[in-house]
């Protein structure tokens, strides 16, 4: 091809405190193209788009649009520079209507007045044109996540983008909105448009991708056709034998279960009538999309999602309303999927993060007094247990990378003794030689008898830790997999509506 | 690229460069408090030859006493991530209800002089920590923000206190009050000092050597975090309003013995003052960080920096200008400091 490419990324860093999120990454999107990027939770996918959006600037490198080098300042200059993009968080206000949303930032006037008819059509228009049925005049507040996504997506489109980055968009739509969508993504293409598409979805690879380009540990690993196989794309994605970073499982003892759930369903509807078991030693795997309620069914147990029916059984006896203080006080924790946000007081050091959830433990001193010497011994045999680096316990939190900062908050497990752990999400944004410590505490944990609720989005992890697996969709428990069932085809057959292909 | 830059920056760290990275470092772990008391001391002393005296010293000290007591408790709502704007008002009604209370237990029995003073301070530290509790239960069982709740109780409790007085200044307390709790030394330490420092103690262990200290700390730092560590952040947030407001009303207490009177117009300036501590001396707005040793050395830097320009004949209109400019300067050091932080991580 003779003419430059409508988009070029050249040695391309971005590097966030402890962490090179994207090494030098080149990459290249042709006009009339689906590129596809492809890679694990923190491989520096959204890092990219967040560069090509506009939300940051890279810290090395170039990106050149249609054959000159560009520099968005924010999001709004590379909109107008004709690079669009729609976000897996939205950006919308949801005080606002459909139409004031998708006109925001570039409001049609009536002199000094905003033109409130105008943006009524403007909004009729895109909707119409994408086949959204949605009321331009509703609140965004009012509807549901797929309905919202329509409306970012609308967003995206009002201002005619050469480059449009789409996020995961059909992760919240159903198959029919999403059928429409991938329609929709094929015409523009058509039209020119170059579109950066993230998804990890293998059928939607194989049905509007043209190239594939793996990304991991922020690192490009190779550009390929959408036609290679799955077997391929999965090895390019982890990087290296399943076995160098799963530690084999141990066997289930026999026993009483030490969990029992039974109806669960949650106030806010995202669990429904959930039922599940787990014994001593077992690694129970919760799989499903963000939003199934594998994650919600967790914290309902921990308190922290309010029940309106179903029992909780712990060693057999019933939980009225379990609160996270009261399930500690019986060894169930509970340790949430992000570290900076529930996870870890960030501005205080390692030792009383690690100690946090133990403070009622005799062993930290006697009444209400906190014996110093003891925690610090504690807090030593912590980190070594953890590997922590570097091993200093007294090191603000906020200073240790991401791994470790993981690591910290896992050591919470440690510090005290716990017969149930429920991790949700416990890799996100991590390195492997972080990953396959963390699975090795895992498993040493059901090892001595912990029973382990794994909630987690990262498919390998789900497919090589768990004993057993359950599959939730819309808030149910829609599958259960045990042993030799387990296997990405079977795990991944329930995450969606039936495909109608 | 960035290897390359990294490498010219390595390659040549001149000895100017390294002062300032030494200082930034030392910013950053100090924060901004030791270099303002360098400049305070260097300017009160070039000002006035009386500043650096021994006997003027003791004075900033015991001046200090009231100021130091209030930021102690002030430290605590900020440790959480709030902050108490009634302080004042608890200390007025500390004041004039211990000191009605002792005037009329001090008229029915003239000659139990101890007992009309501890039936005082009893009323006036129940009345001042009824203010915190109030405090503790919005904040903490209906979520009112930490600003709003307090700011209602201080006028709430101001109001009260006017309305017990008349707006009159309280006499008639037994002159031993005063004189112990005012005035009196005890092997030649003045007993304000001694009692502060007592709280400084408490507050020390409380703090460092007690859970409800760490909860503290952890509520401040992350209250989602500390909740799904079973902390009861509930429990912890009444705490911290409760003790706030006692640690004042002790503080009204020995501003009443010294003034002699119970007076409902006492501590105005003292939520300004009390916060203008605490962040000088590096506790954060944002909560989860502060130590005790230093707030100490805030409240007293205050107290140093008025002291100063009164020596210096500075107008106590202006002096308000100057303090509520030091306040300022602190936050924007701190945001300073966070910004360091960051570059010297990078």
């Amino acid at each position: 091809m003779a003419a430059a490419p409508l988009l070029e990324l050249r040695g391309v860093s971005k590097a966030y405190p402890g962490v090179l999120a994207l090494d030098r990454v080149d990459l290249e999107l042709r006009a009339g193209e689906v590129h596809v990027l492809f890679g694990e939770n923190g491989a520096g996918k959204s890092t990219l788009i967040s560069l090509v959006a506009g939300v940051q600037a890279p810290d090395a490198g170039e990106i050149r649009l249609a054959g000159t080098a560009v520099r968005f300042a924010s999001v709004h200059e590379a909109c107008r520079a004709g690079v669009s993009a729609v976000f897996q968080e939205f950006s919308l206000v949801p005080q606002l209507t459909v139409a004031e949303n998708i006109v925001l930032g570039d409001e049609p006037r009536c002199g000094l007045l905003l033109d409130v008819t105008a943006a009524r059509r403007i909004a009729r228009e895109l909707l119409d044109r994408l086949g959204f049925a949605l009321d331009p005049d509703a609140r965004v507040e009012g509807l549901t996540r797929a309905e919202q996504q329509m409306v970012e997506i609308a967003k995206a489109f009002r201002s005619e983008p050469r480059v449009l980055v789409l996020d995961e968009p059909t992760a919240s739509l159903t198959e029919r909105e999403a059928r429409r969508l991938l329609a929709l993504v094929e015409q523009l293409e058509t039209q020119g448009v170059g579109i950066l598409y993230i998804t990890h979805r293998m059928g939607e690879i194989r049905r509007i991708g043209d190239r594939v380009t793996v990304l991991r540990d922020g690192r490009k690993i190779a550009t390929v056709p959408a036609t290679t196989s799955e077997d391929e794309l999965v090895r390019l994605m982890t990087g290296r034998a399943i076995e160098q970073i799963f530690p084999p499982l141990p066997p289930v003892p026999a026993g009483a279960p030490v969990l029992r759930v039974e109806d669960l369903t949650t106030r806010s509807g995202s669990v429904v009538a959930a039922s599940f078991a787990l014994r001593a030693g077992e690694i129970l795997g919760f799989a499903g999309l963000v939003g199934s309620g594998k994650s919600e069914a967790a914290r309902a147990v921990f308190g922290l999602e309010p029940i309106t029916s179903g029992r909780l059984l712990l060693d057999g006896a019933p939980v009225e309303t379990p609160t996270p203080a009261a399930m500690l006080a019986r060894g169930v924790l509970y340790l949430p999927p992000d570290r900076r946000e529930e996870g870890l007081a960030m501005v205080r050091p390692a030792r009383e993060n690690m100690t946090m959830a133990a403070l009622d433990r005799p062993e930290l001193g006697p009444g209400p007094w906190l014996g110093p010497f003891r925690e610090a011994r504690l807090a030593h045999e912590l980190a070594r247990r953890i590997e922590l680096r570097p091993a200093a316990p007294e090191r603000t939190v906020e200073l240790f990378s991401g791994g470790n900062q993981q690591k910290i908050l896992l050591a919470r497990a440690l510090a005290r003794p716990v017969r149930l752990l429920m991790l949700d999400e416990p890799t996100v944004g991590v390195d492997m030689a972080t990953r396959a410590a963390i699975y090795r505490l895992v498993v040493e944990l059901a090892e001595r008898g912990t029973a382990i609720l794994l909630v987690s989005s990262d498919l390998p992890e789900i497919l090589h830790l768990s004993h057993r697996v359950l599959v939730f969709h819309r808030g149910r428990v829609r599958a259960e997999l045990v042993g030799a069932e387990i296997g990405e085809e079977a795990v991944l057959q329930h995450f969606f509506e039936r495909e109608a292909a | 690229m960035i290897e390359t830059e990294r490498a010219a920056t390595l390659a040549t760290p001149g000895p100017a460069e390294r002062v300032r990275l030494l200082l930034v470092r030392l910013f950053v772990r100090l924060g901004v408090l030791p270099f303002l008391l360098l400049v305070a001391v260097v300017v009160f002393a070039s000002l006035s030859e009386n500043f650096l005296t021994v006997r003027n010293l003791t004075n900033v000290v015991r001046q200090a006493v009231y100021l130091l007591i209030v930021s102690l408790g002030q430290m605590l709502a900020l440790l959480t991530g709030g902050f108490d704007l009634s302080v004042g008002t608890i200390l007025a009604l500390t004041s004039v209800v211990s000191a009605s209370a002792m005037a009329a237990a001090h008229a029915a029995f003239p000659e139990l002089p101890w007992l009309s003073i501890a039936l005082g301070s009893m009323a006036g530290l129940a009345a001042g920590t009824a203010i915190g509790v109030a405090n503790g239960l919005g904040v903490a069982l209906f979520g009112v923000s930490p600003f709003i709740m307090t700011l209602g109780m201080a006028s709430v409790g101001f109001g009260i206190a006017l309305y017990l007085t008349g707006g009159v200044p309280v006499y008639g307390m037994p002159v031993l009050f005063g004189e112990v709790f005012g005035f009196g030394t005890l092997l030649g330490v003045p007993v304000p000092i001694l009692i502060a420092a007592l709280l400084v103690l408490v507050m020390l262990v409380l703090v460092y050597r007690t859970r409800l200290g760490r909860s503290f700390y952890a509520v401040g730092g992350n209250i989602k975090a500390a909740r799904l560590s079973g902390i009861d952040t509930r429990r912890v947030l009444f705490a911290t309003y409760v003790l706030c407001a006692l640690a004042t009303s002790i503080g009204g207490l020995l501003l009443t013995a010294r003034l002699d009177t119970g007076e409902a117009n006492i501590g105005a300036s003292m939520p300004l003052e009390s916060i203008a501590a605490c962040v000088i001396a590096g506790v954060s707005l944002r909560g989860g960080v502060g130590r005790v040793e230093n707030v100490v050395l805030g409240a007293l830097f205050i107290v140093l920096v008025q002291n100063g320009m009164n020596l210096a004949r500075i107008e106590s209109y202006l002096q308000t200008v100057v303090l509520g400019l030091l306040l300022i300067l602190a936050v924007i050091a701190d945001q300073l400091r966070l910004r360091a932080m960051a570059s010297l991580r990078a």
